[in-house]
């Protein structure tokens, strides 16, 4: 077994994922108390181009053409290959759309102990992993056989991630990859013509505390007076009281307003990844001990039901004035 | 169509989280336990992929305080079947404990299909759907928004950042990790639910062994200490609006 810290690259139709060098960030630190070397592992089809601006020690790449595009059958084949291969101390995935499809089936493959969600990573090995929609931390340790941990934002800044100086690349023959059950039929784009509410200046962003579809528009009327737009968290969406366009979110935009109001939105990790870069961040919400106010600059506790309605006439009257 | 759907309980969020004793596992015996939200929505998409093509579905749960309401509930939804795994030793479960069990009892119900939660927010040791899936030698995706069912393929939308979707052909028998059903999960009244526990059978079996082998233990849990907290706003609504007015103006906003 080796010292060294593997890092799968994610990408997708030609761009690399931000979470790939959040890896690599935090495999650097990793592999500073291990003494070993980070190890970027690129898979994909005329792919090595993606290597050129990896913080890495090495790049390790397996070129085959059913790794072109991502399906977690053929990237868990050939990731067992490499593993098994270079038993490295620790491989390092997305906790991710597609990270997370692959962890935890090598996990169970190659009997690997795995551990999700980890947002920072000490030299000495320890790994802090929020669960419970960030209400709960979990220390852990990397143990001394190779482990698989999946990866979030927050923890290690992308930019410890990015080199001007390419690692040298070296090619790792892929594994046998035929008898495939997955295949890729095609991409379907998101649908355009609704705003983009990554570039408003000024969102209103309703959650789970809204309860009912009806109560939508009550963050409606306070957008409209401040001249900003509605989107929101998952469960909104799910419920179909906001279109997919204004989800905001891991699975959803990035966005970076002037003014983010968050309304009855606790802050689950999926949500706040996609807000940090918000200039300012004000929540309402009854639960004080809601995640959302470790991000916001201000808060309330006070019920949205009251406070909404009498805000947005606030605003209205401030802006008549 | 034979669909198997298994779910997880976890605590509620909405509720205090307390740890126990030993610092190292959440105090379930304060806490009150819910479906995790991700598994009601593989519930109801099982659902209505019965309803568009036919077929059975199972739902099979650990045992744990309220389950039985929890698959009643299911009962009064639609699911044809309700399995009960009794076990007392859910408090120091981990999913590939829960994964290998549930494999055991799934691998002799011969499913064409398995759908399950993508995750589940106390997933520490990945989650239970790729897990049950290399247990049971099948092929696995998740991230799934829509899925349909024709021959032995499965057509599964998965998300990707952004609003990509990527459509994905799967050979069944699979599981997929469900993110969010077509529809959202369907309501259905408490008298429905009553009718349901006079007329719907639970199949309580013992739970296979629990081995939490592959899951890394940790060392403690810790509730989150946030570098810096919000300025709470005091007052009534009058004065807050009034407070949050002027910060508005401050940041240039108004």
């Amino acid at each position: 077994m080796s010292q060294d810290i593997f890092v799968v690259v994610e990408h997708l139709r030609g761009e690399v994922a931000e979470i790939t060098y959040v890896m690599l960030g935090m495999g650097r630190t990793l592999a500073e108390g291990t003494g070993g070397k980070v190890v970027a592992v690129l898979l994909g089809q005329n792919a090595t181009g993606l290597a050129s601006d990896l913080s890495a020690d090495q790049a390790l790449y397996v070129e085959h053409p059913s790794l072109a595009e991502f399906t977690p059958d053929a990237y868990s084949a050939a990731l067992a290959a490499v593993i098994a291969d270079a038993k490295p101390r620790a491989v390092l995935l997305g906790s991710t759309s597609i990270g997370s499809d692959v962890a935890s089936v090598l996990s169970a493959r190659l009997k690997l102990p795995m551990i999700s969600s980890c947002r920072t990573a000490g030299r000495d090995g320890t790994l802090q992993c929020q669960i419970c929609g960030g209400k709960i931390m979990a220390e852990a340790r990397l143990p001394d056989s190779t482990a698989l941990v999946t990866v979030i934002p927050g923890g290690h800044p992308a930019d410890a991630g990015r080199s001007t100086q390419p690692a040298a690349v070296t090619a790792f023959a892929p594994p046998e990859l035929s008898q495939l059950r997955v295949s890729l039929k095609q991409y379907i784009e998101p649908e355009a013509g609704d705003v983009d509410i990554a570039k408003e200046p000024v969102l209103v962003s309703i959650g789970r505390g809204i309860q009912t579809g009806d109560n939508v528009e009550l963050a409606e009327e306070l957008a409209k007076a401040l001249g900003g737009v509605v989107c929101g968290s998952r469960p909104v969406v799910d419920q179909g009281w906001l279109p997919a366009s204004r989800l905001v979110g891991k699975s959803g935009k990035r966005v970076k307003p002037k003014l983010y109001l968050a309304v009855g939105v606790s802050g689950a990790p999926e949500h706040m990844e996609a807000v940090t870069d918000s200039q300012l961040i004000l929540a309402i919400n009854t639960d004080a001990a809601a995640p959302i106010f470790g991000l916001a600059k201000y808060g309330t506790t006070l019920d949205l039901f009251d406070l909404v309605p009498a805000l947005t006439s606030a605003i209205q009257q401030a802006k008549a004035a | 169509m034979n669909i198997v759907v298994p779910i997880k309980i976890v605590p509620d969020l909405v509720e205090e989280l307390a740890i126990d004793a030993s610092g190292a596992a959440l105090d379930n015996s304060w806490l009150r336990l819910i479906i995790n939200e991700f598994d009601d929505h593989a519930m109801e998409q099982a659902i209505l992929l019965k309803e568009q093509a036919g077929g059975q579905v199972t739902v099979i749960a650990l045992s744990a305080e309220g389950v039985d309401d929890i698959l009643f509930t299911a009962a009064a939804k639609g699911i044809d079947r309700l399995i009960k795994l009794e076990t007392e030793e859910a408090a120091a479960l981990n999913n590939h404990a829960l994964a290998r069990a549930l494999a055991e009892v799934i691998a002799d119900l011969k499913p064409d299909l398995i759908l399950t939660g993508v995750q589940a927010h106390n997933d520490l040791d990945g989650s239970v759907g790729p897990l049950l899936a290399e247990l049971l030698g099948m092929p696995y995706v998740g991230y799934i928004a829509g899925v349909k069912v024709s021959g032995d393929g499965a057509l599964a939308r998965k998300e990707y950042p952004g609003g990509l979707v990527a459509e994905l052909l799967v050979q069944l028998p699979a599981v997929l990790g469900i993110q969010a059903a077509e529809k959202p999960p369907r309501y259905v009244a408490v008298s429905k639910v009553r009718q349901a526990m006079q007329t719907a059978k639970i199949d309580a079996r013992p739970c296979p062994t629990l081995d939490p082998a592959g899951g890394l233990a940790p060392l403690r849990l810790y509730q989150p200490e946030p570098a810096e907290r919000a300025t709470m706003l005091e007052g009534d609504v009058e004065a807050v609006s009034a407070k949050i007015v002027e910060l508005l103006k401050n940041a240039g906003v108004m």
